[in-house]
């Protein structure tokens, strides 16, 4: 079963540079994930402010600067993992040392053929 | 009355006696569920009643007394299923009893708790129905102690619930030759609670600490229901021993410190006292088990504060027995580490390459381990990266600082070992 571990930020979160320690504890979790055989994909995401986002309504293409929608709290990172269950997508929630400051959201994937893995139900 | 003080009095009941109370009469009705909801109503009716009426002589008997009739009408609604006809004959007349004569109702709790951590419960529902049934805790502090969503323990909840009342689970303490298996479900759903609350916790996370001391609370109970079961003796004295030490694990800047290097003024010394002393009453009993063993580990541990060293020999020699009671993962690296803590680090490492891979692949306390024993060998790479895999896998912030301060120490050894070998 896939599960997306989303983390979700403050946009104040984006501006901070990230300390070593930081660094290093996000590399030893993405060692952990891929040592454990359960990483899919995943990855970190730049500022809000850097995003941009494209539309097409009858025909015609929009294309507008910045996030698609004004909330208090952006996507920041994403990692996909395939595990038993969602106990286990859990837990594996909690080690992301992102879940010490941030909140980490937990989503199973649906059966889709974007599903990262082929075009198999997730 | 006051309304206050009714309701200080309503509290006291229901911390003193939840468990008491659902025991009672779920063990007469078979439905735990039933009986919940029949004392949860009993209590609704206190807090309207008590601050006109008074708080009654025995608040227990009165509460118990109200809340049969809800017991009668949801037996008479399971009727057909449960076949319990006598017990609905019988707990009109044993409640007004209890209600109008008796002292004390029977207890019941231990019943109770062997029911929780029957084997057709399944095991996952066994701790979280033990801390609500006998505590009273809501499902949505145990969810976040066990890190499950809050709606899904409450189904884990419910579906077992359903399944001693379907299934007419027996409200009895098993028998041999089934007792020695029973009991032992029994103690690890217990102890099971206690590591939720205390495995890779931070300070200053409530919720967590006080399932710790929840667990410790059932503990004490099972100890005085049976006064003479040597590993239910043995089980709160692992416990107390292991929480005699929360305030010593970290620093007061909030920095993690392992066992060996613990502050021992900050252990707590009346909380070892009492694990020492359930620890001998087990021995007295000539009835060896794991809880024991584990126990008596950890007491060798505590003993440093008295002769201040650790007797590493003795230890190895508790584990060797303990994984012949229990291999499980964390005996088996306890054991490897005190094969190289008595000077055999060789012996330790092997020790750990022969756990199979698919027990340790997220199992932090081996890749620690892994990285101490490596260190001792003077394998300084391999080390480091034993260590960041768990500090990948802890999710306690201080531990996981602290895995990195040891992975750290390696790389500032080793550009002077290179050097040393190139000069």
């Amino acid at each position: 079963m896939k599960y997306a571990l989303l983390v979700h930020a403050p946009l104040e979160n984006f501006s901070r540079p990230k300390d070593r320690a930081d660094i290093a504890a996000g590399r030893a979790y993405g060692e952990a994930l891929q040592a454990a055989g359960v990483f899919v994909g995943g990855a970190g995401l730049e500022s809000p402010q850097s995003a941009t986002t494209v539309s097409v309504r009858d025909g015609k293409r929009q294309v507008h600067d910045g996030p698609y929608a004004e909330t208090k709290e952006f996507l920041a990172g994403f990692a996909i993992i395939d595990v038993p269950n969602l106990d286990a997508a859990l837990e594996w929630a909690a080690r992301n040392p992102a879940a010490g400051h941030l909140l980490v959201e937990v989503r199973p994937l649906v059966g889709s053929y974007f599903a990262t893995g082929g075009n198999k139900p997730a | 009355m006051s309304e206050s003080a009714a309701h200080t009095a309503i509290e006291a009941v229901a911390r003193n006696s939840y468990g008491r109370l659902i025991a009672f009469l779920a063990a007469r009705s078979g439905d735990v569920a039933g009986a919940e909801d029949a004392l949860g109503d009993a209590f609704v009716t206190a807090l309207e009643r008590w601050p006109a009426d008074g708080i009654p002589q025995k608040p227990e008997a009165w509460l118990l007394h109200v809340a049969r009739n809800r017991v009668i009408g949801a037996v008479r609604r399971n009727q057909v299923r449960l076949n319990s006809e006598q017990f609905l004959q019988q707990i009109p007349a044993e409640a007004k009893s209890v209600a109008v004569t008796e002292e004390h109702f029977p207890d019941e709790r231990l019943k109770l708790l062997f029911v929780c951590a029957h084997p057709a419960i399944e095991v996952a529902a066994r701790t979280p129905l033990m801390l609500q049934t006998v505590l009273g805790i809501d499902a949505a502090r145990i969810a976040s102690a066990f890190l499950v969503s809050p709606a899904a323990m409450g189904q884990r909840l419910v579906r077992a619930k359903n399944k001693i009342r379907d299934a007419a689970i027996q409200f009895c303490v098993p028998d041999p030759p089934e007792w020695n298996e029973r009991l032992s479900f029994v103690l690890d759903a217990i102890y099971a609670a206690y590591t939720a609350g205390w495995e890779s916790l931070m300070e200053g996370s409530s919720t967590l600490d006080a399932m710790a001391e929840d667990a410790i609370t059932i503990g004490r109970t099972l100890v005085q229901l049976m006064p003479t079961e040597a590993e239910a003796h043995g089980l709160l004295a692992l416990m107390l021993h292991c929480q005699a030490r929360r305030a010593a694990r970290y620093t007061s800047n909030g920095e993690f410190v392992p066992l060996d290097k613990q502050d021992n003024t900050r252990w707590s010394r009346p909380m070892i006292d009492e694990a020492e002393n359930h620890l001998r009453l087990a021995a007295g009993f000539k009835r060896l088990g794991r809880y024991q063993l584990e126990a008596a580990i950890q007491s060798i541990h505590a003993n440093r504060a008295v002769s201040g060293f650790i007797d590493w020999p003795e230890i190895l020699l508790l584990y060797e027995g303990l994984v012949q009671f229990a291999p499980g993962i964390g005996s088996l690296v306890g054991r490897a580490v005190a094969l190289a803590q008595t000077g055999k680090p060789a012996a330790g490492f092997a020790a750990l390459e022969a756990i199979p891979a698919s027990r340790i692949v997220s199992y932090q306390p081996y890749w620690a381990a892994r990285g101490h024993l490596l260190q001792l060998l003077n394998r300084q790479e391999e080390a480091q990266q034993a260590f960041i895999r768990a500090a990948g896998l802890t999710e306690d912030l201080a531990l996981r600082e602290y895995l990195f301060k040891r992975s750290a120490d390696d790389l500032c050894k080793e550009p002077t070992n290179k050097r040393k070998i190139h000069e």
